[in-house]
């Protein structure tokens, strides 16, 4: 356990070195003075000077790449050309609104899709597997965007029923603990703040949701399948006994493992969506900040972030991979 | 995007213990419930200091009132900015000496009740309102006002780069020692505090727009004492922007107190109850941030906030159908096609007035600009001084321009046409379509477009005003005060990479106009200037479209200003319970 | 037995048991295709496209992104359907009906080209690890993992960023996602025949490496990467699609590329919801016919498919 732990650990070192030398590269391999680049607009001569000796371009490459690692190492992420204020610290205070999102996606897409698909599998053929089937196509065809274009015209626009954009009410004058704001809201007894800020986030979750929902649809509904079509359970079956004896638990159990394979897959998909979703309904997490980065080609932002993504990215598939090892054993041997 | 929208699943073969799903699912469900139902009974433990409610027939009256912004600002310290949501902050915090009587662009007392000006033009007195305090209990007087001049006089380094200290450079050219190359003597020859308690500012040559650019945001009133202790002169060699000063802690004399900033999400203001002048009727202003034009109207809608700026012309029926109020800024603005008469074929006479034929400007304001709109037949708006009445004309006439551009010997004339992506100006509020619309147009007499889009930030701008690299443009002004230099003096005052072109005799024009001390003078000077420059056509000016803002019923008390002058304190919000 | 119910079934209870055992690989593969309904329609509504998208120049009543109605447009209407247009106006004075059917010719050639690089080059890098192995195996696959790092999104628009807004940068864009999909599924299918032993017999017979590789490993992956690259076509269109949202796409707004329409009709949901709703249910559709018939291939070649 602890060698495939330190090995995975060595192998997202590698990663994030070799990441670091294509980000480098990248950079100086933009049309122009890379100084220029990455002050974009706002380049003055007094500006350029001062960001060439602060990256120290005019210097060979190599030490260039190894005063680029020395920053990285000790957390300097570079600033954002549009707003200055540091990479690093912009991530950590718009990282919860991201968290919080991600996770309520999941959860619905768990806590919806998980039934679904057993019940959908178990009534096989029926109208209900039918419209899962169906439904989860759709939920994996239809752009992220537009389905949060429609969600919000529809739900929030026509119906009235949740807010448009935003975390919270402007008007509620909520304390904020942690940055998740539905728990803030629980942490310090605000209930109208706590349940304002989950009104605004159905819908985002919603739109970002639905393609995990989809996704978990299917492979529950598959794995109950091969789980019923097993010999011992057709056996059992033969017997006679009734369909309740056949615990649900147990099948539920062993459709749960490739359920969870798939929320580590699904950690870099949530993120493009969560771009896509952010902007539509204005929500201040990391996914906004990328889209205005991309838009602006702020390529200290655009750097810093993927460097950043990627270390989440493989983190979590560490921890995935890990929680799967403890959980069979089998894969621990491999 | 997933790799695969559908991965193998592996199959498990012997049972693993994990959670129920179905017990978590009914947690869940019921804890959704409980907090639903402790939420609507129970009493928050905090103090409500934000929707207090007083009755009043019709409906209550709320405490918030909740802007719609469209970004960030880029801080709080309007001496170092240019962008209009920094502005539209400052101006509720700040105040300059010199104002504007509401929704025109006359002048009014500000933190100066009068003035006077010399003979020579070279100095002007204030005399200052009495008993005013900066929000941190220092005293505002003359001594401050000194101070504050003082203050922008001696900036060094990257404070005194295009990006930051803009007003300053464009009003007083220079600061008591030059760190950028492109600067030259100030216009700011020092100034006194008097015994009398009025000050008294000098120039070092007249400067006709003085007076009405006192007006600007970026020249109000702070707390030097406040700013030098925050590091917001950035003589630390850090950006003065990111200073405490300037993101946490602005002090000035207006009708509200910075609270809050949570980047990305909206930014606080609490009513200053030390006010010398009408209190705020709100207890709170918050301006919340909603980049997508489409977005702020919808969460006008839907009641996420009672207000907001740059209304698509698309909207403005849907909203007045709708029972909201929709409000015209008085248009102060150009819209203009820009010509680099660097570019080739375009330095050529024949050619400019050829385009200017090609344009029917009433159909482009039909298709693409709001309602109200006017077509523009100069390069100043029709309420600025120096309008000329009777200037060169170009009707539509495809036919005249066909003639023009054969005599020209540019029958298959070719140029590039860029246009900005990603953006609505209040000039420019779709610049896809005006772009469709011209395009076509030029098109239609033989002329070949090549489309180069950018995104406004970083590269439009940069493209079009930074190198000779484009052919004709589409860009706009929105004038900051009223004066005809402050549109075609930044226009044509030197050569530039926009336009391409030099002509001294216009060059000096313009910068012996600006020297005018009596308004006559400078009326007739700047209507023979406007007419030099119509006759020259270095560019074709299209219209000055009407901006609006669009509120929910229950607001009250906003006046729109042409030059964006909208002080908070004036306003109420009333919901119908 | 419905055809939404065959697809992501495992179990087909109507399957012959024996009765595929003279017939070839890919002939019973075949057979298993016909036999899929949902197979059939995401194979019909690929031609359809295909068709569509090639005759586009005969089939279109106009050529596209002219403008040329542009007057009939104001800032608070679009004209809907007329006897000259029969699905209307879009925002910028074209007829709409053109732009779509011209869309579908952008995205064809957008999907198969940014696929077809993506696996050319990443069979390239997988066929050299799996195949030369050793340290060679070691690097490209360290470098397949960095990219694989990169969510394919965030990957699309460095990409992007660097070449500029133009055709040429999305396509290369969307294939940097796909490079390292198609590297990993060569060399794990070259891997995977390695063992095998039929080439251990061909070794044994003196047979060269490459020759193996390409003669006989090659055509056996083949299923897989044809599974794979139906699969990636459907996410391409949405990706350009993404991508024109980000503000990546293409230099003309009224160009007649999908993505880029639905981008723009969100100005005008209210107005006018069908400037949104045909692109949206174009890139829908055929993502949905290039997700079943990849589902349906893949269920045709996995033998274990019949039981």
């Amino acid at each position: 356990m602890l060698t495939l732990i330190v090995r995975r650990l060595g192998l997202l070192v590698l990663v994030l070195f070799g990441l670091s030398i294509l980000l480098f590269a990248w950079v100086r391999a933009l049309p122009g003075d890379p100084a220029r680049a990455l002050l974009g607009q706002k380049a003055t001569p007094a500006g350029i000077a001062e960001v060439t000796a602060r990256y120290g371009f005019d210097k060979p490459v190599w030490q260039q790449y190894l005063t680029y690692l020395g920053r990285l190492v000790r957390g300097d992420f570079g600033a954002s050309i549009n707003t200055g204020q540091p990479v690093l610290s912009t991530f950590t205070e718009r990282f919860p609104a991201t968290i919080e999102l991600s996770v309520a996606a999941l959860l619905l897409a768990v806590v919806v899709g998980v039934p679904l698909g057993y019940v959908a599998a178990r009534r096989r053929g029926g109208l209900l597997d039918n419209l899962a089937v169906g439904g989860s196509l759709l939920g994996v065809v239809v752009p992220v965007f537009f389905l949060a274009v429609l969600l919000k015209y529809v739900l929030s626009i026509w119906l009235g029923w949740f807010p448009t954009s935003g975390r919270q009410d402007a008007r509620i004058d909520a304390t904020h603990v942690t940055g998740f704001y539905v728990l803030d809201g629980l942490l310090t007894r605000e209930w109208d703040a706590s349940w304002d800020a989950l009104k605004h986030l159905v819908l985002p979750a919603l739109a970002l949701g639905s393609i995990p929902l989809a996704i978990i649809v299917r492979i529950t509904r598959a794995s109950v399948l091969e789980v019923l079509s097993e010999d011992h359970v057709r056996t059992a079956q033969a017997k006679g006994l009734a369909r309740s004896v056949i615990s649900r638990r147990h099948i539920l159990r062993n459709a749960l493992l490739p359920v969870s394979t798939t929320l580590g897959l699904q950690a870099g998909a949530l993120l493009s969506g969560a771009v896509l979703t952010e902007t539509v309904f204005s929500i201040n997490g990391i996914g906004s900040y990328l889209f205005d980065a991309v838009n602006q080609l702020d390529y200290p932002v655009l750097q810093g972030f993927i460097l950043f993504i990627a270390l989440v990215y493989a983190l979590v598939n560490l921890v995935v991979d890990v929680s799967y090892g403890l959980i069979d054993p089998r894969v621990r041997v491999s | 995007m997933p790799e695969s929208p559908m991965p193998h699943a592996p199959t498990p073969e012997s049972t693993q213990p994990t959670r129920p799903t179905r017990r978590a699912f009914t947690l869940a469900s019921l804890s959704v419930a409980a907090l639903a139902t402790a939420s609507a009974c129970a009493k928050s433990d905090r103090d409500s200091g934000g929707s207090g409610e007083s009755s009043s027939s019709g409906g209550s009256e709320v405490d918030t009132f909740v802007f719609g912004g469209s970004a960030d600002p880029d801080s709080l310290d309007p001496a170092f900015a240019s962008d209009g949501e920094t502005f539209r902050i400052s101006r509720q915090i700040f105040e300059g000496l010199v104002s504007t009587k509401p929704g025109t662009t006359e002048l009014a007392p500000g933190l100066a009740t009068k003035w006077t000006q010399s003979q020579d033009g070279l100095s002007y007195t204030f005399t200052l309102q009495q008993g005013v305090k900066f929000s941190n209990g220092k005293p505002f007087d003359a001594a401050a006002v000194v101070a504050n001049f003082e203050r922008w006089y001696n900036l060094r380094g990257l404070a005194q780069g295009e990006d930051l200290a803009y007003y300053y450079r464009s009003i007083f050219r220079g600061f008591k020692t030059n760190d950028d190359p492109a600067l030259t003597t100030s216009l700011y020859a020092g100034s006194t505090a008097n015994s009398d308690g009025t000050v008294t500012v000098n120039l070092t040559t007249p400067f006709a727009g003085f007076l009405a650019s006192m007006t600007l945001p970026a020249f109000g009133m702070q707390e030097t004492g406040a700013v030098e202790a925050g590091g917001g002169n950035g003589t630390d060699g850090k950006d003065p922007r990111q200073s405490a000063y300037a993101t946490t802690g602005p002090v000035g004399t207006g009708p509200f107190v910075f609270s809050a900033w949570e980047r990305g999400q909206q930014l606080t203001l609490k009513r200053n109850d030390a006010y010398w002048g009408d209190k705020a009727k709100v207890a709170t202003a918050i301006v919340r941030f909603i980049s997508d034009g489409t977005a702020r109207r919808q969460a006008l809608q839907n009641g996420d906030i009672d207000g907001y700026d740059l209304v698509a012309p698309a909207d403005v029926a849907t909203l007045k159908g709708a029972d909201f109020q929709v409000q015209n800024r008085p248009a102060f603005n150009i819209l203009y096609l820009g010509i680099n008469q660097a570019f080739p074929g375009l330095g050529d006479l024949k050619v400019r007035q050829a385009i200017a034929h090609a344009i029917d400007k009433d159909a482009v304001v039909k298709n693409s600009l709001p309602e109200g709109t006017k077509a523009a037949t100069q390069f100043v708006p029709d309420n600025v001084i120096g309008y000329n009445k009777d200037v060169t004309t170009y009707a539509y006439d495809p036919d005249t321009a066909k003639k023009l551009l054969a005599e020209a010997g540019q029958a298959n004339l070719s140029i590039k046409f860029n246009y900005p992506t990603g953006v609505s100006r209040p000039y420019m509020p779709n610049p896809e379509t005006i772009y469709k619309a011209i395009s076509s147009q030029l098109t239609a007499v033989g002329i070949q477009i090549t489309p180069v889009a950018e995104q406004w930030n970083p590269n439009y701008l940069g493209t079009v005003q930074g190198g000779a690299d484009h052919g004709v443009h589409l860009l706009g002004w929105t004038g900051d005060y009223n004066d005809p230099d402050n549109f075609i003096g930044v226009f044509f005052g030197a050569q530039t990479n926009e336009w391409g072109f030099n002509d001294p005799g216009l060059f000096d024009a313009l910068a012996k106009a600006r020297t005018v001390t009596s308004e006559d003078a400078q009326t007739s000077a700047y209507e023979d200037i406007n007419e030099q420059i119509m006759t020259l056509l270095p560019g074709i000016p299209i219209a000055s479209p009407v901006p609006s803002l669009a509120f929910a019923a229950g607001v009250s008390g906003y006046t729109a200003s042409p030059v964006q002058d909208e002080v908070w304190n004036t306003v109420a919000v009333s919901k119908d319970s | 037995m419905s055809a939404l119910d065959a697809v992501g079934t495992t179990a087909e209870p109507d399957a012959e048991p024996t009765g595929e055992a003279g017939l070839g690989p890919w002939a019973a593969a075949w057979r298993r295709l016909r036999r899929n309904p949902s197979g059939i329609v995401g194979a019909v509504i690929v031609l359809l496209f295909v068709l569509v998208a090639v005759l586009a120049p005969v089939l279109a009543p106009y050529r596209p992104a002219t403008g040329q109605w542009f007057g009939e447009v104001t800032p608070t209407s679009v004209p809907g359907p007329s006897a000259e247009h029969v699905l209307g106006l879009d925002s910028f004075g074209s007829d709409l009906l053109t732009q779509l059917l011209y869309g579908a010719r952008s995205s064809l050639v957008i999907g198969v080209v940014s696929t077809a690089v993506g696996l050319a080059v990443g069979a390239v890098l997988g066929i050299l690890a799996g195949g030369l192995g050793g340290w060679v195996d070691t690097v490209i696959m360290r470098i397949v993992d960095v990219l694989l790092s990169i969510p394919s999104l965030l990957l699309a628009v460095s990409v992007a960023a660097l070449l500029g807004r133009n055709a040429v940068s999305i396509m290369l864009a969307i294939s940097a996602a796909q490079v390292p999909i198609f590297a990993r599924l060569l060399r794990a299918s070259l891997l995977a025949q390695r063992g095998q032993d039929y080439v251990v017999a061909l070794r044994s017979l003196g047979l060269r490496r490459r020759r193996i590789v390409v003669g006989h490993m090659l055509p056996n992956a083949l299923g897989p990467v044809l599974v794979q690259a139906t699969l990636v076509l459907a996410t391409a269109v949405i990706e350009v699609a993404a991508l024109s949202f980000l503000g990546l796409g293409a230099a003309d707004p009224a160009v007649a590329e999908w993505g880029r329409m639905l981008v723009t009709a969100q100005g005008r949901l209210e107005q006018a919801p069908q400037l949104a709703v045909y692109p949206g249910l174009a890139i829908a559709v055929t993502a949905l016919g290039f997700t079943l018939l990849g589902e349906a291939l893949r269920e045709a070649l996995d033998p274990r498919s019949d039981r």
